[in-house]
């Protein structure tokens, strides 16, 4: 069954499939036209079931025998023996189309049908079920079936997991028995049935079968999977949490108008500048949640005049689940004064609304605090013109901290808030990790093998975030981005999934406390350019990360460069609501539909995405991955269209269009990607009217 | 033997192209692949059942047949005729015989018949050893049907069985193992894999392969543990390999992983067959019996109790001729095999053309200088709860310091009916240069794993707890142990068949059949592929009774 290799049809074996071809084709065109005709009498059955018997893939003669079922029934009802010898007939015919193949579809989902009409005995089918079995072991289809008639006979789930203990024993090189054992447990753990309580009783016996399984055998691939089943029994945290927020807990956000001039005694981290008269307020999930509004994050301030607050979800492709949500307070310039703090307090899930997308609700409320302090208008500045933003080396300085300045990374913490009742089953999960870790090191020293690295890099990161989220000592970060190096040397085919991963560590470990985070945070120094106050910016260049990661911890973000990278894609960038600067220059984008998240970045003013590849690839793979116009979910004001572009043909650039017509950019980079000819240039001009600078030459046209 | 054997017709035909003494394994498949080839053929034996030394007996017969001691054979005369008549000496195989029945009436006659108690136990047959195959090519299948042994364990010092892990679903399963110590073992086993069915960088050095096994499983860093099993568990070495010097017979890696191999793909190559070993249901003097079946079926005429007294010489070239028998018959044929039952007396190997050394190395079969010491146990509860059949090995040096050889045994269950309902049959054996030293052995393995009443005819057959552990040991209920002789197989111009080795299986027997068969008849084939309807090579025709 498996493992057998193919060989190549012998002459004869050609003129055997030639004839049958032909019986097939006349038995066929026999079916069609009885079928055609309604006919259902003994003589067109006898042609369907012949035809079934060789073909039983054909769904139009299944189909057939459905309707014949069902006239017949009509024409039998009184008579329980009639009814009873035609459903015989067709698990008859089942059986001898599944001796043919038994990994037809149309023929059990046949069978299915017949039994559910619930006139059949079922006794037959558990024996037909082990004959099937015995043939091979692994059919998914016979699994898939004995699922369907242990529910219909009622068969307890013990007793099914007893079966797939039987069956792993026998041979554990099983994915469908693991796969059935994972179904079964999930729901007697989740009913919390006798002999299944507490899970982590359970779960621990789990673990101890398929570490024999791992062990005896760790290039056989089904005991893994199981195992990462289970690990995602054991991390899994159930309901959402809120992992971080801008401005953050306790934090003092000193605002700055329009134009202020900066002042380097200021911390960076805290200091915020707008043109628009709105704060962000940013909420940042562990997972995808839906429901967040007004009623579920209540906001206590001064600054919120306008009565209810908008949160809008920072998904790209326009869903209403998100991780991350965003609203914005308003604070009209006359109310503010700067000798005064304006305390905003929010409280997270103090009412239910919060859900996870997989059902969970949030259900550790949360409550987190900052001040808002105003810097003085100097309106005799404000008359300055904007500058153009260089990202030339020697405009950055390495940023030198004030020790009293508030940490960005600590005052995270504080909103994690511990529950006491949580408290022995994150000791069993911690111990349980930590065991496996233990485990898994010692497989290692004996063997070489791709998928024990592969769990164990899993493991360390589990581990860290599981022990100490607040602490984020990264203790095994080296130790990690070593064994991901590793993989992508072993297992080449799979090495930008390891790239992701080693770049994902990489940021942890970058933005896991404040001594490693500041090592990566530069002054822009450039005196000529008044733009960004007093800005700092952080740099993660060259440091060869192929994803974006860590940005619960970098929302308060507003100068980033990514440059020197093999950045594919940008995603979760869209949560960096304060980005006003975006360096991507030198990377590995191949599309606009790649910057896709970029549309969400309101305050982004200076972009360069210079030396990439967008254009160089006829074929857009992002698209496949990130939301398109194509995937019907983009909200697209298609009247807008034709007043800004005129003559241009927009079909050419209206991927460009649709990541550029929202951004207000003044500077935009975009030279050495194939795409950037005089043409795209002058259409990008167009449809970005607040543009300044292209390419480094001021633009002439306002 | 009891009765007259002059009281018998005479046989008819006189001459025959082969005659055949005695019907244990070896005799019984050369007269079955003659026959097979058109060999006129007689097969004698002087006993009054099939199997010779290779038979399953009553209790009753086999204390007979252990304790029997061949009258010498009455002096013949020449009677002018153009041959010599020379009388043959009976050989003395069994010594130390020592039967202790603790339950009288076990001995019973009812009782007693019901038992087949192998002579040449502990034995089992590996699922793809020669002996299967042979009995498939042969057809002898027909006649004999065989049930799977459930497990096989190994024994430590405190009586202790821990199971062999053979497999992968047994390595999986296995209580007693550590993690690590499954990864090493299958990796392991895989390792053998590779070498026996891939290419030519998967193979295991020449250099390996030529050393000592145990210096190899070293070199692979395999704990003490899993080494002790895979030398003496799976690759069944007989002797310690840990002291290479004082090593008999030091296996080499090449030889190891022939084992390995026999015995890993042995399992599951029956789907009734849960582990690598079968047994014969009626026990194994079922074996030669469906080749004498099989010879009968092409002709081959059998005669039982009918001793042979002397051979027939050439007066002039000093070859053999025939058989005196001891109905006085005198009858002809072109080769002889005979059983090692018999000698012949010594003058006539002082005229060989070929040097019997070398002979010797032909067959390579047995030592002069070793011997087997067997057991045999009868009791009425398992040794194991769960389990009635399955094999026991106690590794060099596991019983106490001195042991230098390994100890085995096999428990056998009523359910391949060779005991009573609710008995079971306990086979120990090992090799040995000195009676005292085998019944050592046997002695203490048997302390390990059993009760012995002390008075013979103690009536308790209750089960007693052992001092260092809440296990009870069945207790004996009846008890045999014998020191067998390993014979060399050939004479010059005689031929001759030898004693069951002290293996588990038949392998190294059924060579030594197999080359003197090709030895008297070099350019027959064996067992010849026949058009039958039968298809004996059908693996489904065989029956391994699940």
């Amino acid at each position: 069954m498996h493992g057998q290799p193919r060989k190549a049809p012998k002459p004869e074996d050609e003129a055997a499939s030639a004839a049958k071809a032909e019986k097939l084709r006349s038995l066929q065109s026999q079916f069609l036209c009885f079928h055609h005709s309604n006919i259902y009498s003994k003589e067109a059955l006898e042609v369907n079931s012949r035809l079934l018997e060789i073909n039983p893939e054909y769904y139009t003669a299944w189909n057939y025998r459905k309707l014949a079922v069902e006239h017949r029934l009509t024409q039998s009802e009184s008579d329980p023996d009639s009814v009873n010898s035609i459903l015989n007939e067709e698990l008859k015919v089942v059986e001898s189309a599944l001796r043919q193949n038994f990994k037809s579809y149309g023929a059990w989902h046949h069978r299915k049908w017949v039994l559910s009409k619930g006139q059949s005995s079922l006794d037959h089918e558990l024996r037909l079920l082990d004959r099937f079995q015995k043939a091979d072991s692994r059919n998914f289809h016979a699994w898939n079936y004995r699922r369907f008639v242990a529910s219909l006979l009622n068969i307890s789930e013990v007793d099914e997991l007893q079966y797939t203990t039987d069956m792993i024993n026998k041979n554990f090189s099983n994915y469908s028995a693991w796969h059935n054992r994972s179904v079964l447990l999930s729901n007697l753990l989740k009913r919390k049935a006798q002999g299944f309580f507490p899970k982590e009783k359970v779960l621990n016996e789990e673990y101890e079968l398929v570490h024999q399984a791992l062990f005896t055998d760790p290039d056989d691939q089904s005991g893994w999977f199981y195992h990462l089943w289970l690990l995602e029994q054991t991390v899994k945290a159930d309901a959402p949490l809120l992992v971080s927020s801008w401005p953050a807990h306790d934090s003092n956000l000193i605002l700055l108008g329009e134009s202020c001039l900066e002042d380097s005694a200021l911390s960076p981290f805290n200091t915020f500048h707008s043109e628009l008269g709105t704060i962000p307020l940013v909420v940042y999930f562990n997972k995808a949640v839906e429901g967040v509004n007004s009623s579920t994050i209540s906001v206590e301030s001064v600054l919120n005049t306008k009565g209810e607050l908008t949160w809008k979800p920072l998904s790209t492709n326009n869903s209403q689940t998100a991780q991350v949500w965003v609203t914005y307070l308003n604070y009209p310039n006359i109310k503010l004064h700067s000798s005064e703090f304006y305390p905003v307090e929010v409280s997270v899930g103090h009412t239910q609304g919060i859900i996870s997308s997989s059902g969970f609700h949030y259900s550790h409320p949360s409550r987190f605090a900052f001040k808002v302090f105003v810097r003085p208008f100097e309106k005799d500045l404000a008359g300055h013109g904007v500058e153009m933003v260089s990202w030339r080396e020697d405009n950055f300085l390495l940023y030198e901290s004030h020790s009293q300045e508030s940490n960005p990374i600590l005052s995270l913490d504080q909103l994690n808030i511990k529950d006491d009742h949580e408290e022995s089953s994150l000791k069993w999960r911690a111990e349980t990790i930590a065991n496996e870790i233990a485990l898994f090191r010692e497989l290692l020293s004996e063997i070489n093998c791709k998928i024990g690295k592969l769990t164990l890099a899993r493991l360390l990161i589990a581990h860290e975030t599981m022990l100490s989220p607040i602490a984020n000592k990264m203790v095994h970060s080296e130790e990690v981005i070593e064994l991901y190096s590793d993989l992508m040397k072993l297992d080449s085919p799979h090495s930008q999934y390891y790239k992701d991963e080693r770049s994902l560590v990489l940021l942890q470990q970058i933005t896991s406390n404040r001594e490693s985070l500041l090592r990566y945070c530069f002054r822009h120094g450039d005196r000529t350019s008044s733009i960004l106050g007093n800005s700092m910016c952080l740099r993660l260049n060259n440091i060869s990360l192929s994803r974006m990661g860590s940005i619960e911890k970098l929302l308060w973000v507003q100068m980033l460069d990514l440059s020197h990278n093999e950045l594919r894609s940008i995603e979760g960038l869209e949560a960096m609501q304060l980005l006003s600067c975006l360096n991507l220059s030198n990377n590995k984008l191949s599309s606009f539909t790649a910057l896709g998240p970029l549309r969400l970045l309101k305050s982004l003013k200076v972009l360069d995405i210079s030396f990439n590849e967008i254009g160089s690839h006829s074929i857009d793979t992002t698209r496949y991955l990130c939301s398109s116009p194509l995937s019907h979910t983009e909200e697209i004001d298609w009247s807008h269209d034709e007043t800004v572009t005129g003559d241009v043909n927009l079909t050419n650039y209206w991927e460009a269009f649709l990541i550029f017509k929202d951004l207000n950019l003044t500077q935009l980079d975009i030279v050495g990607n194939a795409i950037a000819d005089e043409k795209f240039k002058s259409f990008l001009v167009k449809i970005v009217p607040t543009l300044k600078w292209l390419d480094g030459q001021e633009l002439q046209l306002h | 033997m009891s009765e007259d054997a002059s009281s018998y017709p005479p046989i008819e035909p006189t001459k025959f192209d082969l005659i055949v003494v005695g019907t244990g394994l070896q005799e019984s498949v050369i007269a079955a692949a003659a026959s097979a080839n058109g060999k006129t053929v007689l097969h004698l034996d002087p006993n009054s059942s099939y199997g010779s030394h290779y038979a399953s007996l009553s209790l009753r017969d086999l204390s007979n047949f252990l304790n029997s001691h061949p009258a010498p054979h009455p002096s013949t005369s020449s009677n002018g005729h153009d041959f010599t008549p020379i009388p043959l000496a009976a050989r003395p195989l069994y010594s130390h015989v020592e039967i202790s029945s603790f339950v009288p009436e076990i001995l019973d006659d009812e009782h007693s018949r019901k038992f087949n108690i192998d002579l040449c136990g502990p034995r089992v047959l590996f699922c793809a050893d020669k002996t299967i195959d042979l009995i498939l090519k042969s057809g002898a299948n027909q006649y004999i049907d065989f049930k799977s042994v459930d497990s096989s364990f190994v024994c430590d010092a405190s009586g202790r069985l821990t199971s062999v892990p053979d497999s992968r679903a047994a390595i999986f399963k296995d209580k007693s193992l550590g993690l690590r110590e499954k990864n090493q073992l299958m990796r392991f086993f895989k390792l053998v894999q590779q070498h026996l069915g891939g290419g030519e960088n998967e193979r295991i050095s020449e250099q390996d392969l030529e050393s000592p096994f145990v210096e190899f499983l070293k070199k692979m860093r395999l704990p003490p543990k899993i080494k002790s099993i895979i030398l003496y568990a799976i690759a069944m070495a007989d002797y310690d390999q840990d002291n290479v010097e004082l090593c008999e017979d030091v296996l080499k890696t090449k030889d190891g992983i022939d084992r390995l191999a026999l015995y890993y793909s042995s399992v599951g190559r029956f789907p009734n067959a849960l582990g690598a070993f079968l047994y014969p249901i009626y026990g194994h003097g079922e074996l030669p019996q469906a080749f004498c079946r099989r010879a009968a079926v092409k002709g081959c005429i059998h005669v039982l109790r009918m001793p042979m007294i002397a051979l027939l010489m050439d007066k002039c070239t000093g070859h053999y001729k025939g058989v005196r028998l001891s109905s006085g018959q005198d009858l002809f044929s072109h080769q002889l095999i005979l059983d090692p039952s018999s000698v012949v007396p010594l003058p006539l190997i002082s005229s060989p053309k070929d040097s019997p050394r070398e002979n010797r190395q032909i067959l390579g079969l047995g030592d002069e200088k070793r011997k087997v010491a067997r057991g045999i146990c009868i009791t009425r509860s398992s040794l194991r709860p769960d389990t009635s059949n399955f094999l026991v090995v106690y590794p060099p040096r596991s019983l106490y310091p001195e042991q230098v050889t390994s100890i085995r045994a096999l428990q056998i269950g009523s359910d391949l009916a060779v005991c009573p309902s609710g008995m079971f049959v306990l086979y120990f054996c090992t090799l040995c240069h000195d009676a005292n030293q085998g019944i050592k052995s046997l002695n203490a393995a048997m302390d390990s794993l059993l009760t012995l009443p002390k008075s013979s005819h103690s009536e308790s057959s209750t089960t007693v707890h052992s001092e260092n552990s809440a296990e009870v040991k069945p207790t004996v209920l009846w008890k045999a142990l014998y020191i067998q002789e390993l014979t060399m197989d050939q004479f010059e111009s005689i031929n001759s068949t030898a004693m069951p080795d002290g293996n588990f299986n038949y392998n190294n027997i059924l060579d030594a059949a197999l080359k003197l068969f090709q030895k008297v008849y070099p350019d027959e084939e064996l067992f010849p592929e026949t058009v039958s309807p039968e298809n004996p090579e059908d693996d489904n025709e065989f029956s391994v009774e699940s």
